[in-house]
């Protein structure tokens, strides 16, 4: 009996043990925060910070609808998280345990509600456009002085790709932004959901085609920095880390990103709590944790992406706030488009397309 | 009773690794994609009683296989992927026959170093020995950079994101596969036996051909299976060392499951897959047994 006794109270002990060792999931974007954040999160609150990374929304999607990924707090981009609310995948927050809610930019929250009907499910983390980034020395060398590298016309005209194609070129692969940027280019609506429009990409995308040395969405920031490829269809912060990454290691590469002047696709990557998120408590301090001003400004000055927490503005560094390729000027902003989600008919057109795109087939 | 739970043993295995799992892949290739948690319907509810169970089975249809038929791309794939898969397994076997009859032919006291100088590559994980194939092949990389220092070539090669790389990629990660059955064979090959062939007037070459080849086919087609069937579903290999062009049926999968989030197709997918695999692997087995029982 006796014993019996200290194995129940072993077993109680052991409990409460993991009851009180609160700890918190995270499943963010690669190269997406400055890590000494997440040490800080763990000195201040005293909960334990788990930190996984993806490189596609596909791949977080995928573990959404799956069920039960164990993850706390995952970051979904606008469309994707629109059509993870209607699955039901996510928890509606508790905005009384979020006293930072009122350092958020109403400009960002006016355009993120387009997604998330009154930012009830997620708040903005990082926002940004996809663009073109370009090693400037190279591009020159291969198109001449006048190269336009602020237009879609560098990566869109043959002529210039079958120039451009000795030196390497990426694009993402991510079709729900890379079919758009081919449809505005063309004068079509980007956020066409009718296949027949849809359709007008491929040729633009097959006449190029032999000229792209690879679809990937996160090795560009590597392989631009180091001089392996010469352009790069992707991500504005990307581009501007690789940027940075060759500025330390003092390659003689020089970066450049735009946003192109024929309008360039504005996406907004959201913080939200997946509706059976282990902790949701701690999930909820960690977005509290995040959205408080100083802290966000320091995930921006470390990943050269605009955020949408206002009060963060005035620690920003002068090189992201002051930066038009990061915080672009109102009238920029009227140039950059935004997109919706496919249904899932329109969805297998698009993806089959992209892989007709990718592989000839 | 000791031999029924011997035997018992080795099918439970199969029961719960692979039957089970068969079976829940072939039930989700039979049902049709949701915006739901999990993304297929119908989901098999017990609290309806028979009658919901009896209204599940009706809910399933071959609907995802007849569309595999419709387009060109699935059909494509497969014979992309065998055609890598083989490709690749008769290169491995080009590159690992020797090594493992020089493994053989070497003194005793070697043979334990040279074991494991094959099997040591495994201490590292296999992620990060593709991802240093990044670094040897890019254009930037040591090889094209060695070849530029030698002057064989003036411009840096693509090999990166192409075919060949996949191919190396395939061959240097399953070596070890091939060498191992087939160094196993030739290990336990009486040496007298050649030294007859020999006496009796055969030259080392057809000696070698006429003997050492035909005793060490067990290896050789041990090896060429644990090759050929990793090689086919090879997924991340093509990924990150071939480009976007290479089409293999596990990227296909992957997008069915990831791009289209369409759960029931990419089943559908993985379901002939395995069908492709299983009936050659089958029948050959068969043929295998009728050969060995003739020679007794």
């Amino acid at each position: 009996m006796k014993k019996r006794l200290l194995t129940m109270t072993a077993i109680a002990a052991l409990c409460a043990g993991a009851a009180t060792a609160e700890e918190v999931r995270v499943y963010n974007w690669s190269d997406y925060i400055d890590e000494e954040l997440l040490t800080k999160f763990e000195a201040e609150t005293g909960i334990k910070l788990i930190y996984d990374v993806f490189d596609s929304n596909e791949v977080l999607e995928t573990k959404m609808l799956a069920g039960s990924s164990g993850y706390d707090v995952v970051v979904p981009t606008g469309t994707f998280l629109q059509r993870q609310i209607t699955a039901g995948a996510f928890q509606k927050l508790d905005k009384t345990k979020l006293s930072n809610m009122g350092n958020m930019w109403d400009v960002v929250e006016k355009r993120t509600a387009k997604y998330d009907p009154d930012n009830a499910y997620s708040i903005n983390y990082m926002w940004g456009t996809t663009g073109i980034g370009v090693n400037v020395g190279k591009v020159k060398e291969v198109l001449g002085e006048d190269a336009p590298i602020d237009s879609w016309d560098l990566v869109f005209k043959p002529e210039n790709m079958e120039k451009l194609a000795s030196c390497g070129v990426f694009f993402l692969d991510a079709p729900a932004e890379m079919i758009p940027a081919a449809l505005k280019y063309i004068g079509e609506d980007p956020d066409s959901h009718d296949p027949d429009v849809i359709a007008k990409a491929e040729p633009i995308y097959m006449a190029i085609r032999p000229y792209i040395q690879k679809f990937n969405s996160s090795e560009y920031i590597n392989a631009l920095a180091n001089g392996d490829i010469c352009v790069a269809v992707g991500w504005s912060g990307d581009i501007l880390q690789s940027r940075d990454r060759a500025a330390e290691a003092d390659n003689g590469v020089e970066i450049a990103y735009n946003a192109p002047k024929e309008g360039a696709q504005m996406w907004f990557d959201q913080m939200a709590i997946p509706v059976d998120a282990p902790n949701p408590d701690a999930a909820h301090k960690f977005l509290n944790f995040i959205m408080d001003a100083q802290n966000m400004a320091a995930a921006s000055n470390y990943v050269y992406y605009a955020n949408g927490n206002k009060a963060s503005q005035e620690f920003l560094v002068e090189d992201v706030i002051g930066d038009p390729a990061i915080y672009p000027s109102a009238a920029a902003l009227d140039n950059l488009f935004t997109t919706t989600p496919y249904n899932a008919k329109v969805q297998r057109v698009v993806t089959r397309m992209w892989t007709k795109i990718k592989s000839g087939t | 009773m000791r031999r029924l739970f011997l035997i018992s043993v080795p099918y439970l295995w199969l029961l719960a690794l692979f039957v089970v799992p068969f079976l829940i892949v072939l039930k989700i290739s039979l049902s049709d994609t949701a915006l739901a948690i999990p993304p297929y319907m119908p989901t098999l509810g017990f609290s309806e009683g028979w009658a919901g169970i009896k209204q599940f089975f009706a809910d399933l249809d071959f609907e995802n296989f007849v569309f595999l038929t419709e387009d060109d791309l699935y059909w494509k794939a497969y014979l992309s992927s065998l055609q890598i898969a083989a490709i690749s397994t008769l290169l491995t076997l080009l590159v690992g026959y020797p090594v493992a009859y020089g493994m053989a032919m070497a003194p005793d006291e070697w043979r334990p170093t040279l074991m494991m100088l094959v099997i040591l590559p495994f201490w590292t994980s296999f992620l990060i020995r593709v991802y240093s194939w990044i670094g040897i092949l890019s254009q930037e990389g040591f090889l094209n950079q060695f070849l530029l220092w030698t002057g064989l070539i003036s411009e840096p090669l693509m090999i990166l994101n192409t075919k060949i790389a996949v191919y190396i990629g395939i061959i240097y990660t399953y070596l070890p596969f091939m060498i191992l059955p087939i160094y196993a064979a030739l290990e336990k090959l009486d040496g007298s036996l050649l030294e007859a062939a020999e006496d009796l007037g055969c030259s080392r070459l057809s000696a070698f051909w006429l003997v050492t080849i035909p005793l060490s086919k067990s290896g050789i087609i041990a090896g060429s299976f644990l090759v050929f069937i990793p090689a086919l579903g090879e997924f991340v290999i093509p990924s990150l060392l071939g480009g976007s062009g290479t089409l293999m049926i596990g990227k296909v999968l992957w997008e069915e499951f990831f791009s289209n989030r369409d759960w029931p197709v990419a089943s559908a997918v993985a379901v002939v897959l395995l069908l492709i695999l299983i009936i050659p692997i089958i029948l050959f087995q068969r043929n295998e047994q009728k050969e060995r029982e003739k020679d007794q």
